[in-house]
């Protein structure tokens, strides 16, 4: 892109390093809330895998790399899918059937808020299984865009 | 055509204006309307009567559909989406030498 290699101009890095925790903690609520307002873990999780494409592209993909290696993400999204999976399992032993949503009820997670009212701690499983499917996709989106930026910059030489 | 695009923007960015407008205020739960999805809130016993709340929980019943009665599809929405990254990760990843 110009002279320092595949970054951008040092404003594009400031801005994006001051935008990047900011997106993570937009994409971390939208994740969490995603049992009360509109959003959830598709959603929020696409969002903080923009975050770090934005830091692709102020910083290069060979610098990103460095930083948060690729096996970690890799890892995070693995995470998520298996917490996904145990949780379901979970409701098949715990209660009826697979995807059961057995917290329902209980006291510390399975509020079931009143009118007007909307506490975090409602909805039994399903703020568990938003963050799991939050994690799949910005582990996932996350590496996969790290991983072509890479594998472009490769094909250029 | 530049007028055109110009009219039609103008007409959504009012549509968008007014249904933000309309919308509920931030985290409260549907309005009556909804009654036969969310469910009926019995204001003297301060609880829900049926439905989507009472039944997950979940303020958001768009949430509590795609999470709970229809869970499968997410599972199958998230394995769509690890086979896509396995064959990313397969075709481009180099070993690290």
């Amino acid at each position: 892109m110009n002279e320092n290699g595949d970054r951008m101009s040092i404003i594009v890095q400031t801005i994006a390093s001051i935008l990047f925790p900011l997106a993570l903690i937009f994409s971390f609520y939208v994740i969490m809330h995603g049992h009360l307002t509109p959003g959830g873990g598709f959603q929020g999780g696409a969002i903080g895998a923009s975050a770090v494409a934005l830091l692709i592209v102020a910083f290069g993909a060979k610098y990103v790399e460095g930083k948060m290696e690729e096996e970690n993400l890799s890892i995070f999204e693995s995470l998520g899918g298996l917490v996904f999976v145990i949780v379901s399992i979970l409701g098949f032993f715990l209660a009826a059937t697979f995807l059961t949503n057995f917290l329902v009820g209980e006291p510390l997670f399975g509020i079931i808020p009143a009118w007007g009212e909307a506490p975090l701690n409602s909805g039994g499983v399903l703020p568990i299984l938003n963050l799991a499917v939050g994690m799949k996709v910005i582990g996932g989106l996350a590496s996969v865009v790290l991983i072509l930026a890479i594998a472009s910059k490769e094909g250029e030489k | 055509m530049k007028k055109v695009t110009a009219i039609a923007f103008i007409i959504f960015s009012l549509f968008l204006f007014f249904s933000a407008y309309e919308m509920r205020s931030f985290g409260n739960p549907p309005s009556e309307m909804d009654d036969r999805i969310i469910g009926k809130y019995n204001s003297t016993a301060n609880k829900w009567e049926y439905g989507a709340v009472n039944e997950t929980g979940a303020n958001n019943a768009v949430t509590s559909v795609v999470f709970d009665y229809r869970g499968y599809d997410t599972l199958g929405e998230a394995t769509v989406l690890f086979t896509a990254i396995a064959g990313v990760m397969m075709l481009f990843r180099r070993e690290k030498k």
